[in-house]
């Protein structure tokens, strides 16, 4: 047993950052939310890698475990990089997710050539699990189509539906940089893939969110201590005080438990793990919903009025996290889940 | 990443479960009275010379003073898998363990381990802790305990608080100010005190839970030979801190799986006891809470192999421990918040479960009380935290 990351995958994150502050700082994240979702950097962001982390090399993939998709996957929710980053890893892996995920109908483009387009970013795929409506759809203005998972497998919507729904684009949504649009009842889409890869999808998709929470929370709460150390009152740093001190001390203490969930669900997908995938990835978000969130709403407290203008980043993290709490399942669905294991156990 | 166990790790396990499954049913159940420290004294060595007698006794401590100089994974296999079987627990050897031998392994004289080490290992001899005293709680360095020197001897008067199971031990880890005119950690010397030594009055605490494990000791003109000392003289300070970099982040093992078993054993009790018209069960709020205090006792596991595997890689924990100690008393106060909801009336009385489950949530839920007080105040850990993690200013 050794629970730390490896040399590879310190250099990975490592390298993942370094993208980010060059390619993904703030400022040009911020810029974005004017724009919606920016094709041009959507296929630069393609070409490092990132949604072929976990495609299968066969396929041109990087075939790489989900051990070192949630490490990129923790910088790339740190940097606040906006757009449907878990649908576009999950759809270049489909054809690795399970063994039968072939089409089911094969008109249209099949999984294949979602697969492959989302891989290189010529096809920008959003994900949902299928609800009733009224509901907002994430940037459904910008999305090729949208794969909907529910009980009876995944299924395909062309953004051609998308417009001729006339979804409605928010004037606000709640996260600037995740544009939604309005759609008052989703279609039944075409089936591509089966039962069992729709388990795995919302599997790993439950995963990769965890991990850009754990990067929400890791980056709150940076910048709040960053900024208890610089502000001055009293005649000395916020930081100083206990009351200040003591909530970066549980802020941190959350990063700290979740990060370890987090990694240890992404090992035990992995099968390099003693557990059941599947109960490792409710644990890790469960703990991420709740430690986003938390981490967040505490950054804004340490910043004080500024915490609640716009100019700070603080609200940016807490929007983002609320909106990935929602993705792939919420925190109180994977409760119950884990309670009725417990209770039937 | 790998959570995987090594080959030998495995084998290490199996030979341990197999040794488990023949050695606990002779072992007897442990004595029901709180009170009665001499039973618990008799039972609880008697498990550590079975340990002793299987090759388990020190498994974390080096080969060449008498341990088994595993690794810390095996070290949190092997606690894993002794509570996962339900063998005793360390109890009165506590100290002698975990606390006054490593530190003897450290930085005592050859002729001090030789006396010392092998009784701990076998269960002869029992340490008690005198460290902390009634004005110098979060605030150690602090002690006033007196020690004047007198040749060969230093004559000690004073007092210490919560030295647990001082009335059936038979040494003591004792801190003294050596010096009260410097610094207050560069005064102090820690000592070896046998208990039968004439001037040592104890006096037994009662905890909240009823139990009286907890003892106040008074020490008046107590004539400790030099050769006790361990480590130089004013140089005591050092030598407790060398003590905690001894930590691996194997303290709370047995505390986790203990609370995985308590948990499962609420949501039995969940699904008998009625509340309205339904099963608390039923209630799907009760269920959430649950299920994420199941998560969140998984994460502290993950956490734990994290922390255990940053020591197996550089030799120490850091303040990881200090926030796995945050998040594990955090999480167990929630469970007894859990479980005070469930019980209902079922809840009004320690030790009695109504056969509604098997553990008794009631006395847990005032042990809990200790988990954010003993071994450091989580105020004390997230001032730690707060400044040897996060680099933020200190406040004194």
């Amino acid at each position: 047993m050794d629970f730390e990351l490896n040399e590879d995958q310190e250099a990975l994150a490592e390298g993942v950052a370094a993208l980010c502050a060059g390619r993904f700082d703030i400022g040009t994240v911020r810029a974005m939310a004017s724009d919606g979702l920016d094709r041009g950097r959507w296929t630069e962001l393609a070409q490092t890698g990132v949604f072929s982390l976990t495609r299968p090399e066969a396929e041109g993939g990087l075939g790489m475990g989900w051990a070192e998709a949630v490490v990129v996957f923790e910088q790339l929710g740190r940097a606040l990089v906006p757009g449907p980053l878990a649908a576009a890893t999950l759809t270049a892996s489909l054809v690795g997710l399970s063994e039968t995920a072939t089409a089911v109908e094969t008109s249209g483009l099949d999984p294949v050539e979602i697969g492959e387009g989302a891989a290189e970013g010529s096809i920008v795929v959003g994900a949902l699990q299928r609800c009733g409506g009224p509901c907002f759809v994430e940037f459904a203005e910008w999305v090729d189509g949208l794969i909907i998972s529910d009980d009876e497998g995944l299924w395909w919507v062309d953004a051609e539906w998308l417009k001729a729904a006339d979804a409605a684009p928010a004037a606000h949504p709640l996260d600037p940089l995740t544009p939604v649009s309005a759609v008052s009842e989703l279609p039944q889409g075409r089936r591509i893939a089966d039962r069992s890869t729709a388990v795995v999808w919302r599997r790993c998709g439950a995963l990769l969110t965890s991990a850009l929470q754990l990067g929400i929370a890791s980056g709150a709460t940076d910048q709040a201590v960053e900024y208890a150390k610089q502000r001055e009152q009293f005649g000395k740093p916020i930081g100083a005080f206990q009351a200040v001190k003591h909530r970066c001390a549980d802020m941190i203490t959350r990063v700290e438990v979740l990060r370890a969930a987090v990694y240890a669900a992404a090992v035990t997908v992995d099968g390099k793990g003693v557990d059941d995938p599947s109960r490792s990835v409710a644990v890790a978000k469960i703990l991420a919903s709740s430690a986003a969130a938390a981490c967040a709403k505490d950054s804004v407290q340490v910043h004080g009025g500024m915490g609640y203008t716009w100019e700070v980043d603080a609200h940016l993290f807490l929007k983002r996290a609320w909106v990935h709490d929602l993705a792939f399942g919420d925190g109180d669905d994977y409760a119950d889940q884990l309670a009725r294991g417990l209770l039937s156990g | 990443m790998d959570l995987c166990y090594t080959e030998d790790e495995e084998a290490f396990r199996d030979e341990l479960r197999t040794w488990l499954k023949g050695a606990l049913p002779n072992v007897g159940p442990p004595p029901t009275d709180h009170t009665d420290l001499e039973a618990r004294r008799a039972y609880d060595t008697r498990w550590q010379r079975i340990l002793y007698e299987a090759g388990y006794a020190g498994v974390h401590w080096p080969a060449e003073f008498g341990g088994r100089g595993s690794t810390p994974t095996e070290h949190l296999i092997f606690l894993e898998e002794t509570e996962r079987a339900g063998a005793p627990y360390v109890g009165v050897n506590f100290v002698g363990q975990l606390h006054a031998g490593p530190t003897l392994i450290a930085e005592a004289a050859p002729e001090q381990q030789r006396a010392h080490l092998a009784p701990i290992l076998r269960g002869d001899h029992v340490w008690c802790q005198g460290f902390s005293e009634p004005g110098s709680g979060s605030d150690l360095a602090s002690l006033t305990t007196r020690a004047f020197d007198d040749g060969d001897h230093y004559v000690v008067t004073g007092q210490k608080i919560w030295t647990s199971f001082a009335q059936v031990a038979d040494y003591c880890e004792l801190l003294v100010r050596t010096d009260p005119d410097v610094p207050k950690h560069r005064g102090i010397t820690w000592l070896i005190m046998p208990m039968d030594l004439p001037g040592i009055e104890i006096r037994p605490i009662v905890t909240a839970l009823g139990a009286s494990e907890f003892a106040e000791m008074f020490l008046d003109e107590v004539r400790i030979p030099k050769v006790n000392r361990v480590g130089g003289h004013n140089d005591g300070w050092r030598v407790t801190m060398v003590t905690f970099a001894f930590e691996r982040g194997t303290a709370f093992i047995s505390e986790i799986i203990a609370s995985q078993r308590l948990l499962a054993d609420l949501a039995k009790v969940a699904q008998k006891v009625t509340r309205g018209s339904a099963r608390a069960s039923d209630d799907a709020e009760i269920r959430r809470r649950l299920g994420r205090l199941e998560a969140e006792l998984d994460a502290l596991w993950s956490l734990t192999k994290r922390n255990v595997s940053q020591a197996q890689r550089t030799g120490m924990v850091g303040p990881g421990g200090s926030v796995f100690k945050l998040a594990y008393a955090d999480t167990r106060k929630r469970m007894s918040d859990l479980a005070e909801q469930i019980l209902g009336r079922a809840g009004l009385a320690i030790g009695d479960t109504l056969d509604l489950g098997e553990l008794d949530h009631v006395g847990e839920r005032l042990y809990t009380l200790t988990l954010t007080i003993a071994a450091g105040t989580s105020e004390i850990q997230r001032t730690i935290v707060g400044e040897r993690l996060l680099g933020l200013p200190k406040d004194r």
